[in-house]
C-alpha cells in the first residue's frame, strides 16, 4: 500500500502540468487565443481547441502528410509542430481557402479531376498542393510527384491529384501571363 | 508526450546559459525529429529551449570566399538558394534528396546535424538498445538489420546516421560553427559526428553546452562535376539504403581532386581518404571508378539482411562518379538513373 501511494506520487510529479500558456493564433483570418501546454500540438490545438476537425490527424508522426497545414503561407505538418512555438503565426487549413461560396481553385480542381476517393488525406494534399504552388519550384508532372511525395493517398488516386495539380498550375500561370 | 516545460532563448548566450543549467533540457527549432522522439518516448527533456527566434536564418559569403549558413536557415529554403544552388549544387541535391517537402520547410540547418537515427529499435522502446539505454544491448546485430550500416559499427551498435544533407556536406568539406559556454569553436565535418564505438548513446562531439550556430562552406563548391545519388526502397521520401555524393576537379582528362561520401551506411557519412587519393591524377573513367569503389569497400562488412549494400554501393559509387564526370548529375525528380 505505502509502496503505491509513493509511485502514485511519482506519477502525480511527473506529470504535474507545468503552467499552461497563451497563444494568439491567425487561423484562416480570425485572431485566436489558446490556453493550451506547451506539448499540445498544433494539430491538436486545432482540432480539439479550436474545433477545426478538418485538419487530420493520420499517423501523427510526420510521415502521412495529412496535417498538412500552411504556417505563415508555408506547408509544414502540424503534428509535429507545437502550438506554443508558433505564437502570432497565420494559419490557413482547409476550412479557409474557400473564399464565401467559392472554392479555392484547388478545391475545385480537385473535385472536377475525382482526385480522391475515401477523401481522408484530401485536407492535406490540398494545403500541400496549395503550399507547392506558392513555392513555385514544380513545373512538369514529375516535379509535381516528387514536391507532394510527402502526402500518402492510400486509396492510390495519385494520377488525378497530379491532374489536379496541373491544372490549377497551368492556370495560374496563364493568369500570370496575362499580367496580373 | 511527457510533459515539459517551454522557454524561449532571447540570443545564443541566453540559450547557452539555459542549457548549461540544466542537463535535462533540450534545443528546439524546426522538432521534426525530436518531437516524434518525444511521442514515442525515445526523448523525454525537462525542457525545450525554443531557439527559433534567435538571429540565425542568413545565408552569408565568407571572407574566404566560401558562405555561411546560419543554423536555423530550413532546409528547403537553403537548397533553392540562389548561391546554394548556383555554387554548390551537390548540396542543394543531397537536401531535396531528403525527407519533404512539408519536413524540409520546418527543419533546420544545425537541426539536420543532430537528427538521430531511424533504426526501428532504437524507436521501439519495448527492445534493447544500447543507443537509447546504453548496456542493454544492440537488438540490430542479429535481428532485422536490413537498413542498418556495413562500415565503423561496433558490437554496441551498428545503427546508421539518416541525414542526406551532411553527406554532401562531407564531401564539401563542411565546417561547424557551436557557441558554448567558453565561447565558441569550429569543427571539421568530419569530426563532427562520431562512430559508435562503445558509447553509441552520444552521436556527435558537440558539448552538451554547446549550440550549432552556422555551417561554413570552403570556396570551392564543385559545381562542374557533381552527383547525388539515393538509392531507395521508394522513389521519394524514404530513408536511404545507400546514398553517394560524388564530386570532382577535372582538368583536361584528368581529375585533379575527387570527393566521395556515402549515406546509410555507417554511424556518419563515410569517406574514405584512400580511395579519392587512388581517383586523383587518373582519368575519368569507368575502370579508375570502380577500382575507387572497391578501395572503398574492402573495409565493408554486412549483417545479414543488409549485405547486399555492399554490391549496391560499389554499383552505386561507379554510377556517381560516372554522372559527376559527364557534368549529366542524378535529377531529384526524374528518378531514372542513368
Amino acid at each position: 500500500m505505502a509502496q503505491r501511494s509513493a509511485l502514485a506520487r511519482k506519477a502525480r510529479e511527473r506529470f504535474s502540468s507545468p503552467a499552461k500558456m497563451t497563444v494568439s493564433l491567425n487561423v484562416n483570418g480570425v485572431e485566436r487565443k489558446l490556453t493550451i501546454a506547451p506539448w499540445t500540438t498544433l494539430l491538436d490545438a486545432l482540432r480539439l481547441n479550436l474545433d477545426l476537425t478538418g485538419t487530420k490527424k493520420g499517423c501523427d508522426h510526420g510521415q502521412c502528410g495529412a496535417c498538412t497545414v500552411l504556417v505563415d503561407g508555408r506547408r509544414v505538418y502540424s503534428c509535429l509542430t507545437l502550438a506554443v512555438m508558433k505564437d502570432g503565426a497565420q494559419v490557413t487549413t482547409i476550412e479557409g481557402l474557400a473564399q464565401d461560396d467559392a472554392l479555392h481553385p484547388m478545391q475545385q480542381a480537385f473535385i472536377e479531376h475525382d482526385a480522391f476517393q475515401c477523401g481522408y488525406c484530401t485536407p492535406g494534399q490540398i494545403c500541400s498542393a496549395v503550399g507547392l504552388i506558392a513555392e513555385g519550384h514544380a513545373r512538369t508532372a514529375d516535379e509535381i510527384r516528387e514536391l507532394m511525395s510527402g502526402n500518402i493517398c492510400r486509396c492510390g488516386a495519385y494520377p488525378n491529384i497530379v491532374a489536379a495539380i496541373e491544372e490549377v498550375m497551368h492556370g495560374s500561370a496563364a493568369a500570370g501571363e496575362g499580367g496580373r | 508526450m511527457n510533459n515539459f516545460d517551454y522557454a524561449r532563448a532571447s540570443d545564443v548566450a541566453d540559450a547557452v546559459r539555459m542549457i548549461a543549467a540544466d542537463p535535462g533540457a533540450k534545443f528546439i527549432a524546426g522538432g521534426t525529429n525530436l518531437v516524434d522522439l518525444m511521442k514515442e518516448n525515445v526523448a523525454h527533456p525537462s525542457r525545450l529551449i525554443d531557439i527559433t527566434h534567435l538571429p540565425l536564418k542568413q545565408v552569408d559569403e565568407t571572407q574566404y570566399g566560401g558562405v555561411r549558413i546560419g543554423a536555423l536557415v530550413p532546409n528547403s529554403d537553403l537548397a533553392y538558394h540562389p548561391q546554394i544552388a548556383a555554387r554548390y549544387p551537390l548540396l542543394a541535391s543531397a537536401i531535396l534528396a531528403g525527407a519533404s517537402q512539408q519536413l524540409r520547410n520546418m527543419a533546420s540547418t544545425g537541426g539536420n546535424l543532430l537528427q538521430r537515427t531511424r533504426c526501428s529499435y532504437f524507436y521501439d522502446t519495448t527492445t534493447p538498445c544500447n543507443k537509447r539505454e546504453p548496456g542493454s544491448g544492440c537488438s540490430a546485430i542479429d535481428g532485422f538489420n536490413r537498413m542498418h550500416a556495413i562500415f565503423g559499427t561496433s558490437e554496441h551498435c551498428i545503427a546508421v546516421h539518416p541525414s542526406d544533407m551532411c553527406v554532401a556536406l562531407a564531401a564539401l568539406e563542411a565546417r561547424v560553427l557551436a557557441t558554448g559556454t567558453t565561447g565558441e569553436r569550429s569543427i571539421a565535418f568530419a569530426d563532427f559526428h562520431r562512430l559508435p564505438g562503445d558509447t553509441p548513446q552520444i552521436d556527435s562531439n558537440l558539448r552538451t553546452d554547446e549550440m550549432i550556430t552556422a555551417i561554413e562552406l570552403p570556396a570551392k563548391g564543385f559545381a562542374d562535376n557533381y552527383s547525388y545519388l539515393k538509392i531507395r526502397d521508394r522513389l521519394s521520401y524514404a530513408f536511404a539504403l545507400v546514398s553517394i555524393a560524388a564530386a570532382l576537379d577535372i582538368d583536361r582528362g584528368t581529375i585533379r581532386e575527387a570527393r566521395l561520401a556515402l549515406g546509410g551506411v555507417a554511424h556518419k557519412p563515410w569517406r574514405d581518404r584512400n580511395a579519392e587519393a587512388l581517383l586523383a591524377g587518373a582519368p575519368p573513367t569507368r575502370e579508375s571508378f570502380q577500382r575507387a569503389a572497391d578501395a572503398l569497400l574492402r573495409d565493408a562488412h554486412g549483417f545479414g539482411h543488409n549485405d547486399f549494400k555492399i554490391e549496391l554501393a560499389r554499383r552505386g559509387i561507379v554510377r556517381t562518379l560516372t554522372q559527376a564526370a559527364r557534368g549529366t548529375p542524378q535529377s531529384q525528380s526524374d528518378k531514372r538513373v542513368a
